[in-house]
């Protein structure tokens, strides 16, 4: 599997024998195919194809109205909450081929699978510890002693724990932006997604804590597949080993995030990477 | 590069800006290649002198505008075609400023030779001639990188190796020349080097062109086969 991220180019050089190139890409752990969205007659995405490789960062960029956000919202069937909103094609999650768009699949099942990380912390009015343990909860855990290690696991694995291992029954809202950042993604972690969705995960936080999420992201991704959207080209450069371009709608180019950024195919792309006018 | 501009003015006009602060360098560098040919050639004095003292300039411009493109790196990350505008050029200059020194070196042996009092110096149309070879491939380098003509480029590297066997051919005549006289071993020795100053020149525009490949294609096609390369 490519690390890109991990080892620089001279550093795989320096190895005996060499690791693949950057590029080669690990199992798809989700399919998209031929995705259509509908917001009533509004047509936000367009036959969109794409893999979501497993255990790897997929950054989505694109203008604002592009359909990035919408796209990341399919995955946990978030639309399903608006009536006249309407999917067309799949998305295939392996193992099991589940197509999570299919009238059968439970949303909320989906959603067990499937943890989402939004632009502003959303922590419930609720302590620390309850905050993590909802999802739980929610799946029908009963067990004290299991609840209590999967929130201390959750919070470990989200770096949070040792900011608040000593106010773990205290109020979520007394925790700083970044903090509670960590803490709704300690609450996604909870229930051992399959893959985490982050929808402008630290355009609310300032550069300290973006770097402490973004090096989370970093180490979550050692077990989870992650696909993130970010109105930052250097985080999405920083954080994923794929990136996607979409711009109205459509799904313009995708790639290994070294090429796309370096020497995009499209010239559509390439103008929006480097700031110019179509 | 492309048709579009940037949503930001202020990008296009610093990136332009160092573009042509670049072809004003290699410009200068072209000017002192040819002045230190003459000088070899004529022995002027104040010529020679000049030709040392100004090589300074071209070090101030090498540093200026490795620090612009440091400037546009902090601001601006560039990405895509500007990074590669921009990697390239930190990398041409660095190879404009080594010319320099060659121009500088050339003229060293000028003085060296001229003060000797050598007289009519070995090999000197050959030597004019690699010369000539050499401004061509830097000329067409500038011009290629100008234009970001990728067909000159290729063609710049692809002339390199023909300065390299003139320099192998003239190399052999001046060993002939020294064993058959060893009294002209100094002189020729000096004539050796300004050659080989010569024949890096024709290295330095080659690398030139290597990066106009690589600001329009993207890759990197350093330490390939020149007749691999695919205008």
């Amino acid at each position: 599997m490519s690390a890109p991220d991990t080892l620089m180019k001279t550093e795989l050089l320096m190895q005996e024998p060499q690791p693949a190139p950057t590029g080669e890409k690990s199992p798809p752990k989700a399919e998209v195919q031929d995705l259509s969205f509908y917001y009533g007659d509004f047509r936000a995405l367009k036959g969109i194809s794409m893999p979501v490789h497993e255990r790897q960062v997929t950054a989505l960029i694109g203008p604002s109205g592009c359909g990035k956000s919408t796209f990341l919202r399919c995955f946990n069937r978030m639309h399903d909450l608006y009536p006249g909103n309407r999917y067309e094609g799949r998305i295939v999650l392996h193992p099991d081929n589940t197509d999570l768009l299919a009238r059968a699949v439970d949303p909320i099942e989906v959603r067990m699978r499937i943890g989402m990380v939004f632009q502003k912390p959303n922590p419930f009015p609720k302590s620390i510890f309850e905050n993590v343990a909802y999802g739980l909860r929610v799946r029908g855990e009963t067990s004290r002693r299991r609840i209590e290690d999967k929130v201390e696991q959750a919070l470990e694995d989200a770096a949070l724990l040792e900011e608040v291992k000593d106010r773990i029954h205290k109020p979520a809202y007394n925790l700083s932006g970044g903090q509670q950042q960590r803490l709704c993604i300690a609450r996604a972690l909870a229930t051992d997604p399959e893959l985490l969705l982050f929808d402008e995960p630290t355009s609310a936080l300032d550069p300290i804590a973006t770097t402490l999420i973004e090096e989370l992201i970093h180490d979550l991704k050692q077990r989870v597949t992650i696909l993130i959207v970010t109105h930052n080209m250097q985080q999405a450069a920083r954080v994923s080993d794929f990136t996607a371009y979409m711009y109205l709608g459509e799904m313009i180019e995708f790639g290994v995030t070294d090429e796309l950024f370096i020497k995009p195919k499209k010239k559509q792309t390439e103008d929006y990477i480097t700031g110019r006018f179509g | 590069m492309g048709a579009s501009e940037h949503a930001s003015k202020q990008y296009d006009l610093d990136l332009d800006s160092i573009r042509s602060r670049v072809l004003q360098m290699g410009g200068l560098v072209e000017s002192q290649i040819r002045r230190a040919l003459d000088a070899l050639a004529s022995g002027d004095r104040a010529l020679i002198d000049e030709v040392i003292t100004t090589d300074h300039r071209v070090n101030g411009m090498e540093v200026a505008l490795d620090g612009d493109c440091s400037q546009v790196i902090v601001r601006r990350q560039p990405a895509a075609n500007d990074l590669r505008m921009i990697l390239a050029i930190t990398k041409t200059v660095t190879d404009l400023e080594r010319m320099g020194d060659e121009a500088q070196k050339i003229a060293r042996m000028a003085r060296s030779i001229h003060e000797r009092g050598a007289g009519q110096l070995p090999h000197m149309l050959d030597v004019r001639h690699a010369a000539e070879v050499a401004l061509s491939m830097l000329r067409r380098a500038l011009d290629a990188f100008a234009r970001l003509d990728v067909a000159m480029a290729a063609e710049v590297i692809r002339d390199d190796a023909a300065i390299d066997s003139e320099f192998q051919s003239l190399l052999r005549q001046l060993i002939t020349y020294m064993m058959e006289d060893p009294r002209t071993i100094s002189t020729a020795l000096d004539i050796v080097w300004v050659a080989k100053a010569i024949e890096r020149i024709g290295d330095h525009a080659k690398n030139m062109a290597e990066y106009v490949i690589y600001i329009v294609k993207g890759t990197d096609i350093r330490h390939t086969d020149p007749s691999k390369i695919q205008p």
